[in-house]
């Protein structure tokens, strides 16, 4: 168990390692003079110029050697201090990524839990029977090549636009501040609505074939002949193999977390709807580059613990994980 | 009688045709009798056992009937047999050793079978646990999951629960094949003890391996090429057996104490024939050392002796 | 003793090869044959398309802007005046260069690491999963995201070498797991104890059994590799010059066709990279059919 654990955190490690220092590395590849590049491209306001150019020489440390530089990242790091942002100075990123934080994860949370949960259930209903599986399969590989911004316009277009009964842009109406009154609370969910299914849909198609694979096969395995032969009821056998199913699927998901955050990001930009993704694109957009490290910081640090959190579901769920590593046998 | 097979035909569905796997089955067994069902690869042997536990595609039902303690099976409806299946007719498969789900502990999965079959489970652990003892197994395997057992710890289980609720007919396929010697005279012993506590009252052993028949079984049945050659006691199959092909079938069996640099160790020319277009008459026919003419007439299974059966035209004649 | 002249009959001649038996099943598997037509049918339009048009690929034309699809604009235009027709035909020969360079390097990059590791074995074995992991635990879109943001300039190629470059780690581990199976079969021994080099038993053994992983493979990595470049390039960070699906949608959504209601701008993209990437995936399914018998309908 230790062995296991100690080897995942091992790659953990390593890989947040690789990531902060790509993330530091990469400014420093641009040709020529980052700072005056930073400034004229961001067409700072004559005043702010001159602080920005000081703050950024310091900020960059490029008046320290390119080892100290590196070391005062990680240290800044440490402190949470992920530095000022430009497009939305002086606020600092840390606090403008807080803000951003709630937006994406109640949109990313249910959607991966929902469509998960429902997904798997109705993958493993559509592996009943014939007529069933012939439709749903077709359909469900469709679903999980629609690429998500395109299922976010359509949807968009079709229900925000010509039905007229979502809004299609923001978190909340432009004219509401926030506030616990009914109001807001349904405008919220107003806005939310539309990103939250064009989400939910194209993961729930995915899940749906994979279980569906899954379960046949299960449903071919000797325990399964075994069950059948001692005339145990279908509902039995059918429940063993989806209980065998879903372990290969919480692995899938560990593997899909790259195509979701893709995804979150799209959806995001689709309906200007300010969580982490839609931030990282204005930051794109704007050449700030402190945001942008910093999204990607916390987006890296996010999929790390997803992943280390799936790990240790995994080992629960699945007892042969568990007696493996104690060493078990006869 | 325990159990009655008449006529029975399973053919298997293929792209190119019905393989005729097996044709024409007809026999006995008796309450109490152990009978051993051997034969070569592709004869037939798991078909049948196979089909009258669980016939399912790509086996096709094609005529005949099968009849335990008076009671016709449904061997054909897969719903309808469930009621049996378990209670009345139970089965050692041949990959028992992956027959237990991987993630539930063996005495949950147990109970969860036998709550599903309406039997209680409570009250049914204690004679669980006798029969745990029996085959020198702790109790304490209900709390372990199938990945911590042995492969013999695996067959002793698997047997244990097949026929935990007492059925009239246990077949057995190929248990001893994966199993290394000594472990197979165990688990060979077992299912007699069972038989002899009349935790199983008739079983069908099937097996390519005449030596384990020869110490647990009562009578044996050979076939060959989906057709039933000679059925007769233990004792007249290995000693004075009648078919041309049981006949080679013994005599190629290595014998204690006789030096194979003296005599050679025969084995049976040719292969066994496809059975998508079976040859006309005798299956036999083409490898066998006594063929004639009549041969080309496919020669019934009748009853030469009391309780030995023989399907062989030159065989008859002697009776006559 | 019967005369040995006289054979049991055969029915059928000798097994076909095994080629001969695979194209058997191909021909007559309805999702490959469903799938594999559609994605050549836009591939035809790919290369064939660009003849039907008589309009410069983004030539503004005053006289109609953001109007529905007529005879004389097929998929109508945009806000500016272009034709969507045109610009949809150039999209999907971007869309095609990236599904074949990207799939194809990804494909050839987890070929060789999964291969590698799998024949190896131990230390080697070791290194490699613990990179595939890493690569596979880093958020694709994130890195590609960023490194995209920092350069000037982009290519086509350059957005096809960079999604290959990270995409392999699922190819990677399928063949790691094929190659492990296949090493322990009775056959490699065969030939590793008659003195075969392992250059040769790589060659002959193994690659055969392998091709049909690596074809469904490289289908999966192609379709995958078009999703993601039509992620990129929603986002504003594909090729800084021409024109792909993903840039069109991104455009669509900028200069308000939802708002104006213009659908024939932002609908024939998407559905496009819908159809070939489903049709893709359905391929796949058949021929897994067809090299998986136990999968195949009776």
């Amino acid at each position: 168990m230790r062995r296991y654990f100690g080897r995942k955190i091992l790659i953990y490690s390593i890989t947040f390692f690789l990531a902060v220092t790509i993330d530091w590395a990469i400014p420093r590849f641009m040709p020529g003079d980052p700072i005056r590049n930073l400034l004229a491209r961001a067409g700072q306001r004559a005043e702010a110029a001159d602080v920005m150019y000081t703050y950024y020489t310091k900020a960059f440390g490029l008046d320290v050697s390119t080892w100290q530089q590196y070391l005062n990242f990680w240290k800044a790091l440490f402190h949470g201090d992920l530095g000022i942002s430009v497009f939305r100075f002086p606020q600092p990123v840390a606090a403008i990524l807080m803000k951003a934080v709630p937006f994406s994860i109640c949109l990313l949370v249910p959607a991966i839990l929902l469509s998960f949960y429902a997904g798997n259930k109705f993958g493993a209903f559509a592996a009943r029977t014939k007529i069933l599986d012939n439709t749903v399969l077709p359909l469900g590989y469709i679903l999980t090549a629609t690429p998500y911004m395109w299922l976010g316009i359509l949807l968009a277009w079709s229900l925000g636009i010509v039905a007229g009964v979502f809004p299609i842009a923001g978190a909340y109406g432009f004219n509401l501040a926030p506030s616990l009154s009914w109001t807001f609370i349904f405008s919220l969910l107003e806005h939310w609505f539309l990103p939250f299914t064009s989400l939910f849909l194209v993961g729930f198609g995915g899940w749906a074939i994979g279980m569906r694979n899954m379960i046949i096969y299960e449903l071919e395995s000797d325990y399964s002949h075994y069950l059948e032969a001692l005339g145990a009821p279908r509902n039995l056998i059918r429940r063993y193999a989806f209980r065998n199913a879903l372990l290969p699927q919480i692995t899938g998901l560990a593997l899909q977390l790259g195509v979701i955050v893709a995804g979150q990001v799209v959806t995001e930009v689709v309906f200007s709807y300010p969580g982490i993704g839609w931030l990282l694109l204005a930051a794109i957009q704007n050449q700030d580059y402190f945001l942008l490290q910093g999204c990607f910081l916390f987006i890296i640090i996010m999929v790390l613990i997803a992943n280390f959190i799936i790990d240790i579901v995994y080992v629960v769920i699945d007892p042969r994980t568990r007696i493996g590593m104690v060493g078990g046998g006869s | 009688m325990s159990l009655q097979i008449n006529n029975l035909r399973v053919y298997y569905q293929t792209l190119r045709g019905d393989v005729k796997a097996l044709d024409d089955a007809t026999f006995d067994i008796r309450d109490g009798e152990i009978m051993g069902l051997a034969g070569e690869s592709g004869c037939g042997k798991t078909t049948l056992g196979n089909s009258i536990i669980y016939l399912s595609p790509p086996m096709k039902f094609i005529e005949g009937s099968v009849e335990l303690d008076n009671e016709k099976l449904p061997i054909w409806d897969m719903k309808k047999m469930d009621k049996y299946r378990f209670k009345k007719v139970s089965i050692i498969p041949q990959y028992a050793m992956n027959a237990m789900n991987p993630t539930r502990k063996i005495g949950k999965m147990i109970s969860e079978l036998l709550d599903s079959k309406k039997v209680s489970y409570r009250k049914t652990k204690q004679e669980l646990e006798r029969r745990l003892d029996l085959v020198e197994l702790t109790h304490n395997i209900l709390n372990m999951y199938p990945i911590e057992l042995s492969g013999g710890m695996k067959q002793r289980m698997v047997l244990v629960l097949s026929t935990l609720l007492n059925p009239s007919l246990l077949i057995a396929d190929e248990i001893t094949s994966a199993l290394d010697v000594s472990t197979q005279k165990a688990v060979a012993d077992m299912l007699v003890e069972f038989r002899n506590r009349e935790y199983v009252k008739s079983m069908i052993v099937i097996t390519h391996d005449i030596s384990i028949l020869y110490q647990i079984a009562d009578s044996i049945l050979v076939m060959y090429a989906g057709k039933l050659a000679e059925k007769a006691s233990t004792r007249v199959i290995i000693h004075s057996p009648r078919h041309p092909y049981t006949k080679l079938l013994i005599s190629s069996l290595p014998k204690v104490g006789v030096k194979y640099s003296e005599k050679k160790l025969i084995g049976i020319p040719g292969n066994t024939p496809m059975l998508l277009k079976p040859p006309i008459g005798c299956r036999f026919r083409d490898r066998c050392p006594v063929a004639f003419d009549k041969c080309i007439e496919e020669p019934p299974f009748i009853e030469i002796e009391k309780d030995h059966f023989v399907a062989c035209w030159k065989e008859y004649r002697k009776n006559a | 003793m019967i005369e040995k002249k006289e054979k049991t009959e055969k029915v059928f001649a000798k097994e076909p090869k095994k080629i001969n038996e695979f194209l058997y099943f191909a021909l007559r598997n309805t999702k490959l044959k469903v799938g594999l037509s559609i994605v050549l049918l836009f591939l035809l339009l790919t290369l064939i398309g660009p003849l039907f048009t008589n309009y410069e690929l983004n030539a503004f034309s005053a006289g109609s802007l953001s109007s529905p699809p007529s005879s004389e604009y097929w998929l109508g235009t945009t806000v500016f005046g272009q034709d969507i027709y045109t610009q949809f035909v150039y999209g999907l020969r971007a869309t095609f260069i990236v599904g074949a360079i990207g799939g194809g390097l990804a494909t050839i990059i987890g070929l060789l690491v999964g291969f590698i590791a799998g024949y190896r074995g131990g230390i080697v074995d070791e290194l490699l999963n613990m990179l595939t992991n890493i690569v596979l635990v880093i958020p694709a879109f994130a890195v590609l995201l960023i490194i995209a943001a920092y350069l000037d300039v982009r290519g086509i190629l350059m957005e096809s070498v960079l999604i290959g470059l990270i995409n392999w780690t699922w190819t990677a581990r399928a063949v790691r797991a094929q190659t492990f199976s296949l090493r322990s079969r009775e056959f490699v021994d065969m030939a590793r104890m008659s003195g075969m080099k392992p250059l040769k038993i790589i060659f002959t053994e193994i690659a055969p059994n392998m091709m049909s992983y690596l074809l469904m493979a490289l289908i999966l990595q192609f379709g995958g590799a078009i999703l993601f470049a039509a992620t990129l390039d929603f986002i504003g960070l594909g090729p800084t010059q021409g024109i792909s699906l993903g840039l069109m949608m991104n455009y669509a959504v900028l200069w308000g066709a939802l708002q104006f209601g213009s659908w024939w701008w932002f609908v024939p993209p998407g559905f496009a990279i819908m159809a070939i990437v489903g049709s893709l995936y359905i391929m796949n399914v058949g021929l897994d059919e067809v090299f998986n018998p136990k999968l195949r309908e009776m």
